[in-house]
C-alpha cells in the first residue's frame, strides 16, 4: 500500500464515512425491510447518513477551531488590521475573517468596532463577507462530500471575492455612507488582555461546541431534510430544465434564490449534495451556498442600522455579482478538470 | 459600583448575568446590576463579541463567560 492508498483510505472512512453509509443502507435493508430501489429508500437513507455524519463531524471541528479561535479573538484582529494599509490590509482582513470566530449576529458590533478603530471600511467588508463564507468546519464537511480540490477552490474564491469586494468599497469611497452616530466617541474602550490558560481555552472550546450546535442543528435537519426529498421524490428532469447545464440562467436563479434565504452553511451542505447528486453544475451548487451564507434577509436589515441604503446596495451588488461569476467560472472549469 | 452585562439575549449571555448576580450577592457587594440587549448601545460601548461585562464603565471580559472565580476577583477589583 503506498501513502494516496492510505490517504484515500483515511479520506473515505474519516470524512465521507463510508462506513456509516454501509451502516445505514444495511439497516434499512435489512433490519427493516425497505426495498434498495424505492425512493422512500434513497431518501431515507440519504436523511440519516447524512445527519449522523453532519453532527459527528461538527462536533469534532467546531471543537477544534475554537480552541484555534481563542489565539484570535475579535479585538487581536482589529490590532493586526490596523497595522496594514490598502490591499494587504483587504487580504489579511479576509484571511482574518476566516478564522475569527463569527456569527451574522455579531456583523454590527464588529462593523462599529472595526470603524471605529478607524479601519477603511473597505477593509471591514472583506472580514465580513469572508468570516460566514469560509470557515474551518465548513471547509472540511465541504471536503468530505466533493473532495479536497473543491474544497480548497472554494476557500480560493471566497477569499479573492472577499479581497475584491472590499477593495472596491474602498475604491468607491463609501465612508460618507455610514451612520453619523457610528464615528462618536466610545465610552469605556479598556481592553481586556486576560491571559487564558489551556484549561480556560477547553473550557471556552466546549462553550462555543454546545452554543453552536444549539443555534444551527434545525438548520441541519432541515437543509438534510430538503436534500433528501431532493434526492428521493423531485424528479431529475425537473432539476435538470431549472438548474440543469442547458438552462444559461441557471447560476443565476440559484443565486437569486438563495439571497434572502438565512441558514447555517452546514445546512446548505445537504442540499448542495443533494442537487449534484442529480446532476447540477458544481458551479450553480457553489452559487447557491455562497449566496445563502454570505447575504441574507437578517442579517442585511441588522447592518441597515449602520450603514445608508446606498452602501448597502453597492455590498450586496458586488457580492451578487461576484458570486455568479464565480458560479460560471466552476460550471465552466470543473469538467476540464475532470471533477 | 456600577456594572454592565451586555449580550443580545444569547444564552451565554444570560449564563453571565446569572453568574453576575449571584456573585454580587455573595460578595455582598453595593452594586446595581444591567442588563443592555441593544445591538447599538452594546457596539458603542466598544465590545465587539458578546457576551461582555463591564464594571464602573471599563471593559473587563469580551467574547466569553469568565469562570465564577475570576468574576468575583473582577467584581473586587472593580
Amino acid at each position: 500500500m503506498d501513502l494516496s492508498t492510505i490517504l484515500n483510505w483515511l479520506n473515505d472512512q474519516l470524512l465521507r464515512m463510508v462506513w456509516l453509509d454501509n451502516l445505514v443502507k444495511w439497516f434499512f435493508s435489512e433490519v427493516i425491510g425497505i426495498h434498495s430501489d424505492t425512493l422512500a429508500y434513497s431518501a431515507l437513507t440519504f436523511f440519516f447518513y447524512d445527519v449522523i455524519k453532519i453532527f459527528i463531524l461538527l462536533s469534532v471541528l467546531i471543537y477544534i477551531s475554537s480552541y484555534i479561535q481563542s489565539y484570535f479573538t475579535v479585538e487581536k484582529t482589529r490590532k493586526i488590521l490596523s497595522k496594514v494599509k490598502g490591499i494587504p490590509a483587504n487580504i489579511v482582513g479576509s484571511l482574518l475573517g476566516t478564522i475569527t470566530p463569527f456569527c451574522s449576529c455579531s456583523s454590527i458590533p464588529i462593523f462599529i468596532g472595526f470603524t471605529k478603530a478607524g479601519l477603511p471600511i473597505g477593509v471591514t467588508f472583506s472580514f465580513l463577507i469572508s468570516s460566514p463564507l469560509v470557515d474551518l468546519a465548513s471547509v472540511v464537511l465541504l471536503a468530505s462530500i466533493f473532495g479536497w480540490k473543491i474544497a480548497l477552490l472554494y476557500v480560493l474564491v471566497g477569499i479573492i471575492l472577499a479581497v475584491i469586494g472590499g477593495t472596491l468599497i474602498t475604491l468607491f469611497k463609501m465612508e460618507k455612507y455610514v451612520e453619523s452616530f457610528v464615528y462618536q466617541q466610545i465610552n469605556g474602550s479598556v481592553e481586556e488582555s486576560v491571559m487564558l490558560t489551556k484549561k480556560d481555552r477547553r473550557r471556552y472550546s466546549l462553550d462555543q461546541l454546545t452554543d453552536i450546535l444549539k443555534r444551527v442543528w434545525k438548520y441541519v435537519l432541515i437543509g438534510v431534510g430538503i436534500g433528501a426529498l431532493i434526492h428521493g421524490y423531485i424528479p431529475a428532469s425537473f432539476i435538470e430544465a431549472v438548474l440543469g447545464k442547458n438552462n444559461p440562467f441557471s447560476v443565476v436563479i440559484a443565486t437569486i434564490v438563495g439571497i434572502p434565504m438565512y441558514a447555517d452553511i452546514f445546512g446548505t451542505l445537504p442540499i448542495a449534495e443533494a442537487l449534484v447528486l442529480k446532476g447540477v453544475g458544481l458551479g450553480t451548487v457553489l452559487a447557491f451556498m455562497m449566496a445563502v451564507t454570505a447575504l441574507s434577509l437578517p442579517s442585511l436589515i441588522l447592518l441597515k442600522k449602520v450603514v445608508k441604503t446606498k452602501l448597502l446596495v453597492v455590498f450586496v451588488s458586488i457580492v451578487t455579482v461576484g458570486i455568479i461569476i464565480i458560479g460560471y467560472l466552476f460550471n465552466f472549469i470543473t469538467p476540464l478538470m475532470g471533477i | 459600583m456600577e456594572i454592565k452585562v451586555l449580550g443580545s439575549g444569547c444564552a451565554k449571555c444570560k449564563h453571565l448575568l446569572q453568574m453576575v448576580e449571584f456573585s454580587v450577592k455573595e460578595l455582598a457587594l453595593d452594586a446595581n446590576v444591567i442588563y443592555v440587549t441593544d445591538m447599538i448601545s452594546i457596539a458603542m460601548s466598544g465590545i465587539m463579541n458578546t457576551p461582555g461585562l463591564m464594571i464602573n464603565g471599563k471593559i473587563v471580559s469580551t467574547g466569553r463567560v469568565p469562570r465564577l472565580e475570576e468574576i468575583k476577583e473582577m467584581l473586587l477589583k472593580g
